[in-house]
């Protein structure tokens, strides 16, 4: 079953007085439990989809269903909860919080979420997600004392910390070498693999969508290939 | 914390994690909120300070006259008809809560002689040790009377500067006798130099003495009243027996000592020329007056449809002068506490605009990972007012710590003041609210996108 469908979403920014339109009806899903790529080139309307479907930004047409509830016309309020509630964001430059153990950091979600653990609930969650990524005996240390490698397994596990049914990781290895880049794309395809997650990657990198099972692939504003879930056996669309 | 939104959390530990730059901040309201304990307590201090001196000029003094005496239709002016007694200034002070002294004075005007010189002072003053509290006059070189010769008609008085300089010269007065009217007075004390009176009368130019002294002994023994306007009055009217002594016997033949003996005169009311009373709040002067005129009018027993047989005078032209000097001192004060704390805000307003920009990405992540606007908004509010309620703390330690510091080295007088600390607190988080929303909303408005692409 589907946990992301776009239908005929349309985007348009209004630079200097003419219409700009960014995305020109696209329509695809993605199913729970697959590891998605989302690809082309830059300029493409790759960031913009990305943006709508993480609900940090709404369309200017057509329909949202995240979870089978309809996002498209939420409120900024209710986008915000949205996010804490369904998505975990993994960004290319980390954006851990400066001067915050990283235990601090995966607990920082917590604080917003609608149904909030009790903080010795909260404490063990995250301990238990450090471990996880592998991070059990960093977890007092400062981001400036993690490795780039280090750091962005901090930011999966915060992404992580409100079991999100989805995780948004934009251009997850853009600032890692190549060795780390696989460590942390193997743990994505852990993630899915073990846990069923559904992961969105975004990336213009070709290496780094090969590890995806399914490649969407964008260009001007319209989605060339990959857009929908190949169909499962028993179930029609 | 679970009283609190998770937010204050937040705030808290941003604030922590920005230590130093949070108590640079709230500097402002440190210098602001101190500032303003500081100058109230120390104006507080000068108000008392220049109400007082006010005061000892006779602000808060009432001064209480027979009423006028008139005969064959011609007045006599205020305080020609002896109304007054000693009963009446006992009964004030008794009567009228707000009336903190009371004094009865008997004036005499004649010569005084020490030695080989004379000098006519210019008040002389049958009167009580009270005299001096409703006066706010200090005794400088002696002692004042006794409470016996209060009561009493010792021969004893107090002299002021001029009387002291024109009778003994450079030498010490004390102990010394003048001689008023033939009665000598033994000088106890010498009274603090006042100078001259708004009206250029040489305030030092008395001579003080017991009451019934001044009554009894130097004005002549008249058991009738020592103000010569009567006497004078009733010689200008015609009574012919003082124009015309008739050689006739008299047809009421004086007593023999026998007769007199054995039937005692009753005892002649005696009276006083006017009661001064000091009031002690010139706010209650108004109600003062009122109430010592209704006591008067009871113990004097005039009727509804009588006039008062007396006079209340206030000095109110002092006295507005006091409360015109009090209302421009606190206005002076609150101009310069509202200056300092507003200096205050806009430091903090400045620090949270700047803290908002420098933290763009850490708030794009927030919303990010489901911070609403709402969220935000409170947790940069928070802030701005957690600063400003610890910069008011911490100032109005610093407030009382430089009020103590004029009081010890400098000597000046300063009063704690409750409503100046609650005002102070008060005002630091209305600071805080004021010029931490504008902040706080900016952020609360970010676009995520671009919030988390800001670099």
């Amino acid at each position: 079953m589907e946990l992301i469908t776009v239908k005929d979403v349309w985007k348009t920014y209004r630079v200097g007085g003419e219409d700009l339109h960014v995305l020109k009806g696209v329509s695809m899903n993605v199913r729970r439990g697959e590891l998605v790529a989302l690809t082309g080139s830059s300029g493409g309307g790759k960031s913009t989809l990305m943006n709508t479907l993480g609900c940090l930004d709404r369309p200017t047409s057509g329909n949202y269903w995240l979870d089978n509830v309809d996002v498209s016309g939420l409120d900024p309020s209710a986008r915000a909860v949205t996010r804490g509630r369904k998505i975990g964001f993994v960004f290319q430059n980390f954006s851990l919080l400066a001067r915050t153990s990283a235990l601090d950091n995966v607990l920082m979600p917590l604080t917003y979420a609608t149904q909030r653990p009790t903080p010795a609930d909260g404490r063990k969650r995250a301990v238990a997600l450090l471990e996880r990524v592998g991070l059990a005996n960093r977890m007092d240390h400062y981001p400036s004392q993690l490795s780039g490698g280090q750091q962005q397994r901090v930011a999966i596990a915060r992404a992580l910390v409100n079991n999100p049914a989805l995780l948004l990781a934009d251009e997850p290895t853009g600032n890692l070498d190549s060795k780390t880049s696989v460590e942390i794309l193997d743990m994505f395809k852990r993630l899915n693999a073990e846990e069923g997650l559904t992961v969105l990657l975004v990336t213009h990198d070709p290496a780094v969508a090969a590890t995806a099972h399914r490649v969407i692939f964008m260009k001007d504003g319209l989605i060339e290939s990959g857009a929908f879930a190949p169909e499962l056996a028993g179930e029609s669309t | 914390m679970t009283l609190f939104p998770p937010t204050f959390a937040v705030a808290l530990h941003a604030l922590r994690r920005n230590l130093v730059r949070s108590a640079l901040t709230t500097l402002g309201i440190v210098i602001g909120v101190g500032a303003v304990i500081a100058m109230v307590e120390i104006g507080q201090g000068s108000k008392r300070a220049v109400a007082e001196s006010i005061q000892s000029l006779g602000a808060n003094n009432l001064l209480v006259m027979p009423g006028q005496a008139s005969s064959g239709g011609v007045s006599f002016g205020g305080g020609s008809t002896p109304t007054l007694t000693p009963g009446d200034a006992d009964a004030i002070v008794r009567e009228v809560s707000s009336a903190v002294a009371v004094a009865p004075v008997v004036r005499a005007r004649t010569q005084v002689i020490a030695g080989g010189k004379n000098w006519v002072p210019l008040y002389i003053y049958g009167t009580t040790s009270d005299f001096l509290s409703v006066r706010d006059w200090a005794v400088a070189d002696g002692r004042a009377f006794a409470p016996a010769e209060n009561n009493g008609m010792a021969n004893v008085c107090l002299v002021g500067r001029t009387i002291a300089r024109q009778l003994f010269g450079s030498a010490s007065p004390l102990d010394q006798t003048l001689r008023v009217n033939n009665t000598p007075l033994r000088v106890i004390g010498v009274l603090v130099a006042k100078g001259a009176n708004t009206f250029g009368a040489d305030q030092d130019d008395i001579v003080l003495a017991p009451w019934q002294t001044i009554k009894f002994k130097v004005s002549g023994q008249s058991a009738q009243t020592a103000n010569q306007s009567v006497a004078a009055a009733a010689g200008a009217t015609g009574n012919s027996s003082t124009r015309f002594p008739s050689q006739q016997p008299s047809p009421y033949p004086l007593q023999t000592a026998t007769e007199a003996a054995d039937f005692p005169a009753p005892p002649l009311p005696t009276f006083v020329d006017q009661i001064l009373v000091r009031i002690g709040d010139e706010a209650d002067i108004p109600g003062a007056t009122r109430q010592i005129s209704v006591l008067l009018r009871e113990r004097h027993r005039t009727r509804s449809n009588q006039p008062d047989d007396f006079n209340i005078r206030d000095t109110a032209e002092l006295s507005s002068a006091a409360v015109a000097t009090a209302q421009l001192m606190s206005g002076l004060l609150l101009a310069v506490s509202l200056i300092s704390l507003v200096v205050g805000g806009v430091g903090i307003m400045n620090i949270m605009l700047v803290s908002v920009t420098e933290r763009t990405k850490e708030i794009g992540l927030r919303m990010a990972v489901g911070a609403r606007p709402k969220d935000i908004l409170w947790q940069f509010l928070v802030e701005a007012i957690v600063l400003c309620l610890a910069g008011g703390a911490v100032g109005i330690l610093c407030g009382w710590g430089g009020a103590w510091a004029v009081r010890t080295f400098l000597h000046w007088r300063t009063e704690p003041s409750i409503p100046a600390v609650i005002a102070a607190v008060g005002v630091s988080a209305f600071v805080g609210v004021a010029f931490g929303f504008y902040p706080a909303w900016k952020a609360s408005r970010l676009d995520p996108i671009d919030a988390l692409r800001y670099e």
